[in-house]
């Protein structure tokens, strides 16, 4: 008999357990929230777009079966993603829709896809290349952008480097001065939607000293640019006498800027620090950890703890979600690797309150869970991590994770 | 239960002798040392790196097999495009060449024997040979 009921239990745990996907996590967020998986192991999905009819759009940072855009469809209307498009043989991070185009961006180069009245693609496999010739050094090199509703479009170009140095990453190496990078890289271009094959001497430098913004998005109520910049690396690994390795941890800030037209963010002179609040110079640059620097640059709206990696920004504008998510941004962390020997963080969604263009009140995390891990040590042992974040016709947030493919979908439950 | 505990004695001394010599253990010792100082911000604590931009030192080719191409990447630092088991990296190596031969033996040589890694040493002769080529 004993034994009867112990093949029974044993079944029956498999059994429970079986049905959940290894893979799944439980995501965490605020009470009338809730999360579903609505797409699953596309690999390397950095940047999603979902379209007014629900299609959702992929960008992938490396090909899946040759194709680097992915298109999910629910044909039959039943809630589930049965059609699978794929089109665009490049990789790259940045995807985008508006009025009736899809928007997509190689490492170098920027393609527009036109939409049928049925949000069918016209040529999936000849876009029209609207930018090209971007500088694409490997490191920083996604270029991921965001529209206006004027006919431009704004492209990060990153820096291929840390902080300017002499030479890249060397311990010791002095900061260029002036910083030769800032030519062409570590701002953003504005470049126009309609014209083909723009190349630098097309666009206009829109804003400069931005190490590298993978967040970017228009703020329509106030009708701006908003972004979120990757700040730079190895305080203290570099510098152990001016920073201990919890401060190396905490610091500089990851960031998220309001920027006008001809702004200057700082990098790579100075970097911020939100214990201090103030733009402290670089030690590349005389810095000792207090004196400030970049005198002429603008602040930042927000300053987040160090290395979280900002990769996606959305600034809300539906009505699903309670009023106060309204103008306000979404931000997906990627999560850290320069922490160490500290755990690593991130792997979550923050939301900033915000009215008229300015935060309202403290950031908050959104949606926790992604990493599937109490405490990150090992970034092997990560399960997700959020990359993208779009929002739907309906007022849902989309989230995708670059690691497992995964995109999930989450809604209000009025 | 006596024999069970020699049969376990014998095989624990066999595991013990089949290590390293004291000398090159002691070294990886060493190297550990220089591991966390110059190298775990960007390989991680278990050599497992980050994705798409710092490479692991896990079971690669890069790690374990020709001495001459690692030695070269620690003394000269590494910024071409690499590819190891289908994903590519993208964050540049900076050169280490201010360890000197033994720092760079130690350091190898730990790396070699762990995260998985079943390799041999490296010695301090074999860096200089590999420094002085240039």
């Amino acid at each position: 008999m004993q034994k009867i009921l112990c093949s029974f239990l044993a079944l029956s745990l498999l059994v429970c357990c079986s049905a959940q996907s290894p893979e799944s996590v439980a995501i965490k967020t605020p009470a009338g929230f809730s999360t579903v998986v609505v797409g699953k192991d596309f690999g390397r999905v950095r940047h999603i777009a979902i379209n007014s009819n629900g299609d959702i759009y992929m960008k992938l940072e490396k090909l899946l079966k040759g194709k680097g855009i992915i298109r999910l469809r629910d044909k039959n209307k039943d809630g589930v993603m049965d059609d699978t498009l794929a089109f665009g043989n490049y990789i790259g991070s940045g995807i985008a829709l508006k009025n009736g185009y899809l928007y997509a961006s190689s490492n170098s180069e920027v393609f527009r896809y036109a939409l049928d009245a049925q949000q069918n693609l016209v040529s999936p496999d000849q876009p029209e290349r609207i930018v090209t010739k971007l500088i694409d050094k490997r490191q920083h090199a996604n270029k991921t952008f965001a529209l206006d509703n004027a006919g431009n479009i704004y492209v990060n170009i990153g820096a291929p480097s840390n902080v300017c140095q002499e030479l890249d990453r060397q311990k010791g190496s002095k900061g260029m001065s002036p910083c030769s990078i800032l030519d062409s890289a570590a701002g953003i271009w504005q470049f126009k939607v309609d014209k083909l094959n723009q190349t630098y001497a097309d666009g206009i430098r829109y804003a400069t000293g931005i190490r590298n913004s993978m967040g970017l998005d228009w703020n329509d109520e106030v009708n701006e640019l908003y972004i979120t910049i990757h700040g730079r690396d190895m305080l203290f690994q570099d510098f152990p006498a001016m920073y201990n390795q919890k401060q190396g941890a905490e610091l500089p800030s990851e960031t998220l800027y309001r920027v006008k037209k001809g702004d200057d963010c700082g990098w790579p002179y100075a970097h911020w620090d939100h214990f201090q609040n103030k733009k402290i110079l670089n030690p590349e640059y005389g810095g000792d950890g207090k004196k400030e620097g970049a005198p002429n640059a603008i602040s930042p709206l927000v300053g987040f703890p160090g290395h979280l990696a900002p990769n996606a920004l959305l600034i809300y504008t539906g009505d699903q979600f309670p009023a106060r998510y309204k103008n306000g941004a979404f931000i997906a962390f990627h999560g850290s690797w320069n922490r160490s020997p500290e755990p690593q963080e991130g792997f979550y969604i923050v939301f900033v309150p915000m009215k008229n263009g300015l935060p309202t009140g403290k950031w908050e995390v959104f949606a926790d869970g992604f990493s599937g891990l109490e405490k990150v040590n090992n970034l092997g042992a990560v399960k997700h991590r959020p990359c993208g974040l779009a929002q739907g016709a309906d007022g849902s947030l989309y989230v995708s994770d670059d690691n497992k493919g995964y995109i999930w979908k989450i809604k209000y439950n009025q | 239960m006596k024999q069970l505990m020699i049969v376990i004695g014998c095989m624990v001394s066999i595991v013990l002798m089949s290590q390293s010599t004291p000398s090159s253990k002691a070294s990886a010792m060493r190297g550990k040392k220089i591991y966390t100082t110059y190298c775990l911000a960007c390989h991680q604590a278990d050599g497992g790196g980050v994705p798409r931009m710092n490479p692991p030192l896990i079971k690669t080719e890069y790690v374990n097999g020709d001495k001459v191409r690692l030695i070269n990447i620690v003394l000269k630092g590494l910024n071409d495009p690499i590819e190891i088991n289908g994903d590519e990296y993208s964050n540049p190596m900076a050169s280490h060449a201010f360890l000197n031969d033994q720092q760079v033996a130690d350091v190898l040589s730990f790396v070699r024997s762990n995260f998985g890694n079943k390799s041999g040493p490296i010695t301090p002769a074999e860096v200089k040979a590999v420094r002085a080529k240039k």
